[in-house]
Formats: structure tokens, sequence, C-alpha cells
């Protein structure tokens, strides 16, 4: 990768529009997540959002900001931890309702249609929106990884038949 | 009514183009082109959960498969078409389109929900229309579907996605990579 320093990134447009909105795209994911029981949208939609930010990011910074702003390792554990809180309500509700994913959490009619109600979802669509946009953006790091391997060992060809003329 | 028979026309059009076209990339912004207008349909018929959705999805899609086709030298297709191959998709096309009209008869009329078309007994969708929100406290019916009545559906999806980028990885990882270019090096 580091062998590429001309294929980095998009042109300057690009790189300017790209500054000024993925804040504001990170946010508008965040918010399809969190507002996912009240509002159109949820965990799916927002965690892919969240994933398109960065994959904005990645397209017009080059893979290295990209990565510098979510590493690899970091999307695969945030990717499991998303997992791990979906489980985690999963067996809260066999343990404290009784049934697998049982919602125990009573929030009652005052709280109807405020961010805190609807008891345990709001919380299942933090996890899955977790899982969702790091895991999306892992697949788009990876695939496009390959395609950088393919380009550059390709390139290599090409130099080394110059080198031989 | 009118502007879905609009939009259907519009993403059949665009679906023939997509598959006529010589050219790999407009094919793809053709496709993409079609599940646009499919989440503008979708919007029409009073599903913004969905259209979100498919929007979102389908720009990510656009994007990846844009990424992977493009500055490949493999842009255009060439040849003649295959006899036998066109003679078995036309079959496939009109068994399904006749097994579809059958289909339609029983459907509710274009538009109208099934889910509170069988009444005796109530199917438990119904009962999730009519006491979702004293239920779950989501306002949101969609969400508490997913998430309260039919989560354990979703926990099979979330996992469906956890083992594709563990397959994912576990294929692409860099280690196999390095040793691959080392023996290239090796053969030089």
């Amino acid at each position: 990768m580091s062998e590429l320093p001309a294929n980095e990134g998009m042109s300057l447009i690009v790189q300017t529009v790209t500054r000024w909105l993925k804040a504001f795209i990170l946010l508008f994911g965040v918010y399809i997540v969190i507002y996912g029981h009240l509002t159109p949208g949820g965990g799916f939609a927002g965690g892919v959002i969240v994933a398109c930010s960065f994959i904005l990011l990645t397209l017009a910074y080059g893979q290295r900001r990209g990565l510098k702003a979510v590493s690899r390792g970091v999307a695969g554990e945030m990717d499991s931890v998303g997992a791990l809180i979906f489980l985690a309500v999963a067996l809260a509700g066999m343990i404290a309702g009784g049934a697998f994913f049982a919602n125990f959490i009573e929030t009652g009619e005052a709280a109807r249609f405020t961010l805190p109600s609807a008891g345990l979802i709001p919380l299942s669509n933090i996890g899955i929106g977790l899982k969702v946009g790091m895991s999306l953006f892992l697949v788009f790091t990876v695939l496009s990884a390959m395609h950088v391997a393919v380009s550059g060992s390709r390139r290599r060809m090409i130099s080394r038949g110059e080198d031989d003329r | 009514m009118d502007i879905l028979i609009v939009l259907m026309v519009l993403m059949i059009v665009g679906a023939i183009i997509a598959v006529e076209t010589t050219n790999l990339l407009s094919s793809i912004v053709c496709v993409g082109a079609v599940g646009f207008l499919l989440s503008i349909a979708f919007l029409f018929l009073g599903a913004p959960d969905i259209a979100i959705t498919q929007l979102v999805v389908e720009i990510l899609c656009l994007i990846i498969l844009i990424r992977a086709t493009i500055s490949r030298d493999l842009t255009a297709v060439s040849g003649d078409r295959e006899f036998f191959g066109l003679t078995v998709t036309l079959a496939t096309v009109l068994a399904v389109a006749a097994a579809g009209i059958l289909c339609m008869a029983d459907f509710p009329a274009f538009g109208q929900s099934v889910m509170d078309r069988i009444t005796d007994p109530p199917a438990a969708s119904s009962r999730y229309l009519a006491a979702g929100l004293e239920k779950t406290g989501a306002a949101n019916i969609v969400t508490s579907v997913l998430l309260d009545f039919r989560a354990y559906d979703t926990l099979g999806e979330a996992t469906v996605l956890f083992c594709s980028i563990l397959g994912a990885l576990a294929v692409l990882r860099r280690k196999a990579r390095r040793r691959e270019s080392e023996e290239t090096e090796g053969d030089e």
C-alpha cells in the first residue's frame, strides 16, 4: 500500500467536501440508530450510514487516512462488541424476564414517544448499529485492500518489464 | 397509484438497459437507478423504514461495485448469445410469470396490507399491529416487530453478517497475502 502514493485519494474538491460533510453524515447515522424506535430507520440503516461516512473518508483521502480514523483491529473489536451487546440483551431478557429477548424494562405510559422508552429496544438498536457499521466498513477495507494488492503486483510486473528492457 | 406504475415502468426500462448494455460501468449505474426507483416506490407505498434501508444499502453496493469494476480492463463484454441459455432463460421467465399471475388471484388489492387478511383465528401479525405500542412502548411499529416480537430473527440476521465478515477476513487477511508475495519474490 505504501508503494502507491500517487494513487491515494481523490481531487481537492472531493476532499474539501468530505472534510465538511463527514461529521454530519456520521451524526445522521448515529441519530438514525438512537431514534430507531421512534422514527423510521433503526440499527441496520443507521449502521450502514455510519459505515458510509468512513467509506467516504477512505475514498476521498485514501486507505491510510480511513484506517487512521478506525483501524482494522478497532473496527473488528467494535463489531464484536456490537454482537455481544445484542446477545447480552437477549440473555438479560432470559435471566430477568424469563424468556429469550424478553423486554423486561417497563417505562410506562408517560415515557411513550420519548427517547428513553421501549425498554431494551434502543440498546439492541445500538448494538446492531455498531455491528453493521463496523462490519460493512471492514468488508469495504478488506475488498479495496485486495484491489490495491492486485493492482500493485500488476504495476510491479510492468516496472520489472521496463527494467529488463 | 399512477406514480407507482410510472416508477415500475422506469425500473423495468433500467433493468433491461442494465442487462443489454455492453459497458459494465453503465450497467452498474442502471442497477443503481433501479434501486433508487425501488426505494421511492417503497416511500409511496408507506414504508419509510424499508425505503431508508434500501437507499443506504443501494449506495453502499453501488460504491463497492464501482470500486470493484472501475480501472479493471474488463469493462466491455463481447461475443454472441448462446441459443440454449436464451431458451432456458425465456422458459424460466415465462414459468415464473405464469405462477405469479396465478398467485396474484389470492392476493389483496395492490397496496393493501396482507397482515390483517387472516381473521379466523386472528393471525399473530394482527396482534402485533394492535398491541405493539402498549406491549413494547416503541412508537415505530417496524422496530417493535424487528427487535421485540421477532428479535430472534434479527439475531440470526446479525449472525449471518458476523459469519460473512469472519469469512472475508480469513480469506483476505494480510498474512496470507504476504506469504504469497514472498513466494513470488523468491521466484524472481
